[in-house]
């Protein structure tokens, strides 16, 4: 169940817990630092599920969702959206962009690797 | 979840190196809105920093950051929507909001008590600028759950074992479900593993396959599921599709028509789905730690991220190529012994090499440069706090952020600079009554500027100010038996009693610019750095303290010298002219001190090889040759030396106790040839040899003045 | 060169000075280098000879004759310095000549008799006899500065 993920945070300490929570699963992560750079990575790998933030400089998590989801490669990627607010608009907001589902920071690496199962395998 | 090397403490460490970048981040932006930038990322860029240091502050449970970060950010958020556009009194806030933002940040980095009493302060103040309706976005325990508590919770689920229950679960994707990536399939093996599920598509509206249209959903599920589990975490394997999906769940337990379970277990189109029934979030999985758990693999996406080193290692490395430096020229010099043609391959050769090495020493040395940037915005804090405590209003004014200075001198300038902000808001600038009485704007101005100029930083710390009251200053100095009675001074003679020992203008000594610490100790702290302090000043308009200092602290542009046989190096930019002595230019002031004749002047003449010890005294100075040196006290002095080899660049080499180093002797460096020349520092050299006065040399000026 | 019996525990590198025998503790001893000029530090008392180039550290070189308070020797190509090691600091003593490696056991190490007349008591750590030579085993520490001690 070794999965491959992609993370997507412009907060280095994020990108490290990110990291942290999913190593010891035997998850492979690649990690960018805004949407543009995400978007750098992706082309290079085939990842079985992505995590973003919202709040990023260059591209945010909005519009890295909405190039992902144009891309036939990864248009049915499951996209787990990084976010602060549990607030249900945000949500909302997330979903119609075509994120698969939400994390709510700051997140417990359990429930972050049982998400992650959950939409990728 | 404690690991061996406890990379959560990693973690933490490396958060608290990010939060200083944000909060340099949120410095700049707010510096940008405060200078009336209508860039919208501006704003963004402020939000983000601010937001990211509450997600990580979460994430470490730091309750009292994540408090303040959480409503400075929503106010914040507010402003970037639009909905509210701070005025100046709102600015000021935010500042204050990001200067202690960066308190509490430090004080959770360093275990040290939180000042809530201010939090709380600040916080009352931005809920002002909220308004009422905002009042309702506080922050929920639940959002904010410290890690640590929440990974217990598998733990305290896994213990009961309680009563199975059977629910009826049908399910009916939408088109949406897919384009969210959400995938059906994995719905259904979530919910297995809640439990006993059997599974019965329905497939009745699936069209015939020539009308089938690719994602478009036909099929609907309904699930038996036989768990332990409680309606609500049923629901919460739908959270993500909710609302993308005809969802019914109900307990069928008590449901007469239901079967049992285990009557169906065959049925066509019916997956079973086992999965441990009590153990809904597989933690055994989720903590075992796998071999090839992959930490360095995933790195190799992050090209861009940031290699932090430790900085011994780039001090080896600024040391080799040093050494490199050394060989190189030991290597030009033996090549142009052995008489090699100018254009033979090994000298063009040479040449490459030449230019390589100064490529790479170049670039070890921009390692260790960093932007003054960090540092000016320390700066502007210290304004806002000291022109709070005297009650002036003062603008900070900076100019040159990005100059890059080696990291060394930008962590030792700190306090001298500080000391500087403080004494220009607290001294330099006249009260807002006074400054209105003489004509200027009741908000007092303050200039921090760096640049570089040919080869050094020059860093400038200004008001404007009354500028230095001379007559007070020599009064005081009188006073306090720093000079003679009745003597003549110049202005910048004056000017300079202010980096003496013991010296302080302030009438009443206020605890601002504190006790004790006086400008003399500023200087001292930029003299150990190689640099050099001054101080400009016109009455009524301002001060001007100057700070030079050199590039690196491991090169220095020389000049190399020949003093009785030994070779000596003087710091080039010391070094105003050299000049050839001719019959008659040099006088006896009396015996034993000198002075030369310089275009009209008279400049007190030193005797290096003297100074040092090599030699006895010259009995003819003529023909000899002498550098004209700029001390730094401003005043000039002529050094007698006898030969100038060269001009270039060479690497410091530190000198300890150890070598019984002389004072004037700065450092040593490695000539091409292999030899250890000495590295002086003339001002050094001419206190310590305390041969001619600062009278005599006083005396010697006001010569050159009227000469 | 001492014969092969046991419990030789402590290895002396013996050099001469001013025709006198001296040695070390081999453990304090980090290489042997020929004489090549020295730098003259101002000021500096007079056994500081200078300092020298080592491979690209400035390493400072005492005259250990004038440190032990006897006449200095005319140098030449044939003295040596001896790049000894105290507290992770290394300095150079010059020395007339490197004699030998010997290895004795502790206990052939006498201490030296108490003559507070002799201005070498406090340097000379330990006296052995090697082949009937009376060699005096030095005390690095009181030679070598160390930090603030002693400095003009």
């Amino acid at each position: 169940m070794s999965l491959t993920i992609l993370a997507v945070d412009d907060s280095r300490t994020m990108r490290d817990m990110i990291r942290m929570a999913l190593a010891p699963s035997g998850f492979t992560v690649h990690v960018a630092e805004d949407g543009i750079h995400g978007l750098e990575v992706l082309d290079g790998i085939d990842p079985d599920a992505i995590i973003t933030d919202i709040n990023m400089p260059r591209m945010d998590g909005f519009g890295f969702i909405d190039a992902v989801r144009g891309q036939d490669d990864h248009r049915a990627t499951p996209i787990l959206v990084l976010t602060t607010e549990s607030a249900p608009e945000l949500k909302m907001r997330a979903r119609n962009a075509g994120a698969t589902g939400w994390i709510v920071k700051p997140f417990d690496p359990v429930k972050l690797v049982k998400a992650l199962h959950m939409v990728a395998g | 979840m404690s690991d061996q090397n406890d990379p959560m403490a990693e973690i933490r460490a490396s958060f608290f190196i990010e939060c200083e970048e944000l909060l340099e981040a949120l410095q700049d932006g707010l510096s940008e809105m405060d200078e009336g930038s209508e860039d919208p990322e501006t704003i963004n860029v402020v939000f983000r920093a601010v937001h990211s240091i509450k997600g990580g502050a979460g994430a470490f449970g730091l309750e009292p950051l994540v408090r303040f970060a959480h409503r400075y950010e929503t106010v914040l958020d507010e402003v970037r929507s639009g909905r509210l556009s701070p005025d100046h009194e709102g600015q000021k806030l935010f500042f204050q909001a990001a200067d202690h933002l960066s308190d509490l940040v430090r004080a959770c980095r360093d275990d040290a008590t939180v000042p809530e009493d201010q939090s709380q302060a600040l916080l009352d103040q931005l809920n002002g600028l909220l308004g009422e309706q905002e009042e309702d976005t506080e922050v929920t325990p639940e959002e904010f759950e410290p890690l640590g508590l929440s990974l217990d919770l598998p733990d305290l689920d896994a213990l009961p074992a309680p009563a199975l229950t059977t629910y009826t679960i049908r399910f009916k994707p939408e088109a949406e479900l897919y384009e969210t990536g959400n995938e059906p399939q994995m719905l259904l093996r979530n919910l297995g593993e809640l439990g006993e599920a059997q599974v019965s598509c329905d497939t009745s509206a699936l069209p015939s396959l020539a009308e089938l249209s690719p994602e478009t959903p036909y099929v609907a599920w309904t699930i038996r599921l036989q768990t332990a589990a409680a309606e609500p975490e049923i629901r919460e394997v739908f959270e993500f599709v909710e609302g993308l999906c005809e969802l019914t769940i109900s307990d069928a337990s008590d449901t007469e028509e239901s079967p049992p379970a285990e009557t169906l277990p065959d049925a066509p189109a019916t997956i079973a789905l086992a999965g441990p029934a009590t153990d809904p979030v597989e933690p055994e999985e989720a903590a075992a730690p796998s071999p090839d758990t992959p930490r360095k693999s995933g790195s190799g996406a992050a090209a861009k991220s940031v290699v932090r080193v430790d900085l011994e290692r780039i001090e080896r490395l600024v040391n080799l190529v040093g050494e490199l430096v050394i060989n190189q020229a030991m290597l030009s010099q033996s090549l142009e012994q052995a008489g090699l043609s100018p254009h033979s391959d090994a000298m063009n050769g040479l040449e490459e090499f030449q230019r390589l090495t100064r490529d790479i020493q170049d670039s070890v040395m921009m390692i260790r440069a960093q932007p003054v940037k960090s540092l000016f915005q320390r700066m502007s804090r210290i304004v806002r706090e000291a022109s709070a405590a005297v009650g002036k209003e003062v603008r900070l004014v900076t100019e040159g952020e990005a100059t890059e200075v080696d990291k060394t001198v930008i962590e030792r300038l700190a306090d001298p600079l500080t000391h500087m902000i403080r004494n220009a808001v607290d001294h330099g600038l006249e009260n807002n009554e006074a400054r209105a009485s003489s004509g200027k704007p009741s908000e007092g101005t303050v200039r921090l500027t760096a640049a570089h100029r040919s080869g050094r930083v020059i860093i400038e710390v200004s008001d404007d100010g009354s500028g230095i009251d001379r007559p007070r200053v020599l009064k005081i100095a009188t006073e306090k038996g720093l000079v003679p009675p009745d003597v003549q001074m110049t202005e910048a003679e004056i000017d300079n009693l202010l980096f003496m020992p013991g010296f302080s203008t302030a009438g009443k000594v206020s605890n601002l610019s504190g006790r004790g610490v006086g400008m003399d100790v500023v200087r001292t702290a930029i003299q150990s750095l190689g640099g050099r302090i001054n101080i400009f000043s016109e009455r009524g308009k301002g001060t001007t303290f100057s700070i030079s200092l050199p590039l690196t602290l491991a090169v220095l542009d020389g000049m190399v010298v020949r003093v009785a046989n030994e070779t000596l190096v003087l710091p080039l930019n010391v070094v105003v002219e050299t000049l050839s002595l001719g019959p008659g230019d040099v006088q006896m002031l009396r015996p034993g001190a000198f002075v030369v004749r310089v275009r009209g002047g008279f400049v007190p003449l030193y005797d290096l090889g003297v100074i040092l010890g090599y030699r006895g005294p010259l009995q003819d100075h003529d023909r000899g040759i002498v550098l004209l040196i700029a001390l730094e006290d401003g005043n000039r002095a002529a050094l007698v030396i006898d030969g100038i080899e060269d001009q270039r660049q060479v690497v410091i080499k530190g000198l300890d106790e150890s070598f019984y180093r002389a004072p004037g002797i700065a450092a040593a460096t490695i000539l091409g040839d292999g030899q250890i020349a000495l590295i002086l520092d003339p001002s050094d050299v001419i206190a310590s040899a305390g041969s001619i006065r600062p009278k005599d040399r006083a005396l010697a000026e006001r010569m050159v003045e009227h000469g | 060169m001492a014969d092969n019996t046991t419990a030789k525990d402590l290895e002396l590198l013996t050099f001469r000075v001013a025709d006198q025998e001296y040695s070390l503790d081999i453990m304090s001893v980090r290489e042997i280098c020929g004489w090549t000029r020295t730098t003259p530090m101002p000021h500096a008392p007079a056994f500081m000879r200078g300092v020298i180039n080592l491979r690209g550290t400035v390493l400072p070189v005492m005259d250990l004759a004038l440190r032990l308070n006897m006449q200095s020797q005319k140098t030449s190509d044939r003295n040596v310095i001896i790049v000894v090691t105290l507290n992770g600091t290394l300095t150079g003593l010059l020395v007339d000549a490197v004699s030998d490696i010997v290895a004795i056991s502790v206990e052939d190490l006498q201490t030296p008799p108490e003559m507070s007349s002799d201005p070498q008591s406090t340097v000379v750590r330990a006296l052995t006899v090697i082949d009937d030579r009376m060699i005096r085993v030095l005390d690095l520490a009181a030679i070598v500065p160390s930090g603030t001690e002693e400095v003009a």
